[in-house]
């Protein structure tokens, strides 16, 4: 639209007053969301009575305490055994000895968090593939019943995926599927590549297919004008749909405890069972549930522009 | 170089038809304008042509061979698209250099060729920049970069002009053209500005709803429509149609419009009785107080070195391209004049111009 009146604004640009209204609103949404994230970092620092002290304390002496009984498991000994050992080797075994412990051996959360990885993004990565290269094909050539097949898709998200579980657990158990990463990553991937087909058929519509067919004409194949040309275009649309595959197969709970116990367990699963050993441990489970988050921050953070973008739906693409 | 030869191209989508049986053959190192209205199938036959589309039917040859259902990226063709299509990631180098990296050019070549061919379109101190920072104009070169640096059989060009601002594309219609006459590529050529066409094909085919509705040198076009549809299509302001009731004979030499004889080239053929329509270019008409056709001053437009006259005659509104030292009163009576040899007479019914001897010109005044 041109612009009749020779001011800047448009008659949508909001007026100072609402700005900063708008701003307070968002400040104090921030606020309220960062209050559980600041308490479980704090708790994370926070000495056993600390973290369960009613008033709760704002002030407190930090311990690394959380920290060391959540990357251990611990044997409790006597004070004169403890004693006749020889110098503690580090704070941890400090700290441990101090409550009467020793350390027994590692414990099982970097293993379970490198599972989280492996599951997490493997998932990621293969329904973000296997989206674009379906998102292009519905995008681009004309497939059968393109608009059926794209409700079955996007039905398959219409109930929560927890209502197949049993039928799920039963397939794999029946295929050895259970308790595999392999399998977590298949069951992942099944859940997102709706999404994924979605998300990136928006994007990859609004690439013009002159490019790919300007590479055809100058030389290329069709597989080779959609890894030089539409690829580097759609990079807005992969990263937003990446993340939001990641968060799910991250954060998910419920299929991660019933698939998983041993050795292909999740960090979901996993930390819930801190709290069993040896009392209400909330500073070993504060501890972990921080680490847990660092992930999904530094990549939310790294693609945050593209993951506006994303949910804008390409509206902000110039 | 090569020749581009079109066989009863046909193409439908569904039940509409795009383009309709055309036949047309681009000789080697000439430069076909297509011409036409939005919408009339222009894009489609060239699309045809690079094989971007599958034709519904017909054939299409390049240099002799049959290429009707090769690949794109086999035809060794060059498409300058509508909307450029450069390639946002990369920058002007590499946007005019990516035809040649297909075909696994060395680096130093590449380097090489896109420097001449920058050169030659005087973009050459743009090559770092990225391309979506510039001008219409500069991008207009790159793309056109893009077509040349690779030395293909043909180019194919798509409105290429449709989107720079009026003055601009004056300046580009010259470099287009001084541009062909330098390399001499075959060229099919997409546009729907007359203008264009005129001033830079050796050949016009012009279009409408999917239909070549005549090929020829622009002259032809010009001179001698072979439609209605033509004669209105091309010229600005466009030929005067002064319909009459009337058959004809061949060898016929006048017509009479309303009651008043008029001489015509020596027609070709016979007509059945039928509405025809007496096609006159506006520079054909003289204003002459002893014509018996007569008319009243409707209107005109100054244009400094002439002007245009429109007047009201029993047989519609007939606008004269006239000089401009005279000025004329609304509603003052004139007389009409024609350049015999030069008219044309059109069935209404088909639209179809009737044949003429073009050598009847000089039995007439
Ligand atoms: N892929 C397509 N599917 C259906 N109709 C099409 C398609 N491409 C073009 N058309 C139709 O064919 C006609 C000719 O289009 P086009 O060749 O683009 O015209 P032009 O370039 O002369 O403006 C138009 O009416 C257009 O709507
Ligand atoms: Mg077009």
């Amino acid at each position: 639209m041109s612009s009749t009146n020779t001011t800047a604004h448009s008659v949508v640009e909001p007026t100072p007053t609402v700005k900063r209204i708008a701003g307070a609103i968002v400040i104090l949404y921030a606020l309220v969301t960062m209050v559980p994230l600041a308490w479980i970092f704090l708790t994370s620092i926070k000495s056993p009575p600390d973290s369960i002290s009613y008033p709760p304390k704002i002030v407190f002496t930090p311990t690394l305490e959380g920290f060391c009984n959540l990357f251990t498991t611990r044997t409790r000994q006597t004070p004169d055994y403890i004693q006749s050992l020889p110098a503690p080797t580090g704070t941890c075994d400090e700290i441990t000895r101090s409550r009467n412990m020793v350390i027994a051996g590692p414990s099982n959360y970097w293993p379970r968090f490198g599972n989280s990885l492996v599951i997490a993004f493997g998932s990621t990565f293969l329904a973000v593939s296997l989206g674009t290269l379906a998102a292009y094909g519905f995008s681009r050539f004309r497939v059968p019943l393109a608009d059926d097949l794209l409700f079955f898709i996007l039905s398959t998200r219409m109930m929560p995926p927890i209502a197949v579980a049993i039928p799920i657990y039963l397939m794999y158990r029946q295929f050895g599927l259970s308790d595999t990463a392999l399998g977590m990553i298949l069951l992942y991937t099944a859940v997102n590549v709706s999404l994924a087909v979605w998300l990136l058929k928006g994007f990859i519509d609004e690439i013009p297919r002159e490019y790919e067919e300007a590479a055809m004409i100058d030389g290329y194949t069709r597989l080779q004008a959609f890894w030089k040309v539409v690829l580097p275009q759609a990079t807005t649309g992969i990263a937003a749909t990446a993340i939001f595959c990641l968060i799910f197969a991250w954060n998910e709970y419920a299929f991660a405890v019933l698939l998983t116990s041993g050795s292909a367990q999740t960090a979901p699963p996993f930390i819930p069972t801190i709290i069993g050993e040896g009392g209400q441990d909330w500073p070993a489970v504060a501890a972990g549930t921080a680490i847990f988050l660092v992930p999904i921050l530094v990549f939310t953070i790294v693609l945050r522009k593209q993951l506006l973008r994303g949910i804008t739906f390409g509206a902000v693409r110039k | 170089m090569s020749e581009i030869k079109i066989v009863n191209l046909r193409k439908q989508f569904g039940d509409f038809v795009a383009v309709e049986d055309s036949s047309f053959t681009v000789e080697d190192g000439e430069f076909l304008a297509l011409l036409g209205p939005s919408g009339c199938g222009k894009t489609t036959t060239l699309r045809m042509i690079a094989g971007l589309e599958l034709p519904t039917s017909g054939k299409i040859y390049l240099d002799g061979e049959d290429v009707t259902f090769n690949r794109a990226s086999a035809r060794d063709i060059a498409f300058v698209f509508q909307l450029f299509a450069l390639y946002p990631h990369m920058n002007v180098f590499r946007n005019i250099g990516f035809p040649l990296l297909s075909q696994g050019v060395a680096k130093a070549e590449i380097r090489a060729r896109v420097e001449e061919t920058a050169k030659l379109l005087r973009i050459d101190h743009i090559l770092g920049r990225s391309v979506s920072g510039l001008a219409g104009g500069d991008r207009q070169r790159v793309a056109l970069g893009r077509a040349i640096v690779r030395r293909p059989k043909c180019f194919l060009m798509d409105e290429p002009l449709g989107t720079l601002d009026a003055e601009f594309r004056e300046v580009m219609v010259h470099e287009l053209r001084e541009l062909h006459n330098r390399i001499h590529a075959t060229t099919v050529y997409v546009t729907h500005d007359q203008h264009e066409a005129m001033a830079m094909a050796d050949k016009i085919a012009v279009m409408n709803h999917g239909v070549i509705e005549q090929y020829g040198t622009p002259q032809e076009i010009y001179n001698r429509p072979a439609s209605m549809y033509v004669a209105d299509f091309i010229g600005s302001p466009p030929m005067n149609f002064m319909r009459f009731n009337s058959g004809l004979k061949r060898g016929t030499r006048s017509i009479f419009l309303d009651g008043v004889e008029v001489a015509v080239p020596e027609m070709g053929e016979d007509v059945a009785p039928g509405e025809m329509a007496l096609g006159v270019r506006p520079e054909h008409i003289r204003f002459s107080d002893r014509s018996p056709i007569r008319g009243a001053v409707y209107g005109s437009e100054y244009l400094g070195t002439n002007q245009i006259v429109a007047v009201e005659t029993a047989a519609g509104i007939v606008k004269a391209r006239v000089s401009a030292d005279r000025s004329f009163r609304l509603g003052e009576t004139v007389g009409l004049e024609f350049s015999s040899a030069k008219l044309a007479v059109f069935d209404c019914a088909s639209g179809r111009a009737i044949a003429s001897s073009p050598n009847a010109e000089t039995r007439h005044g």
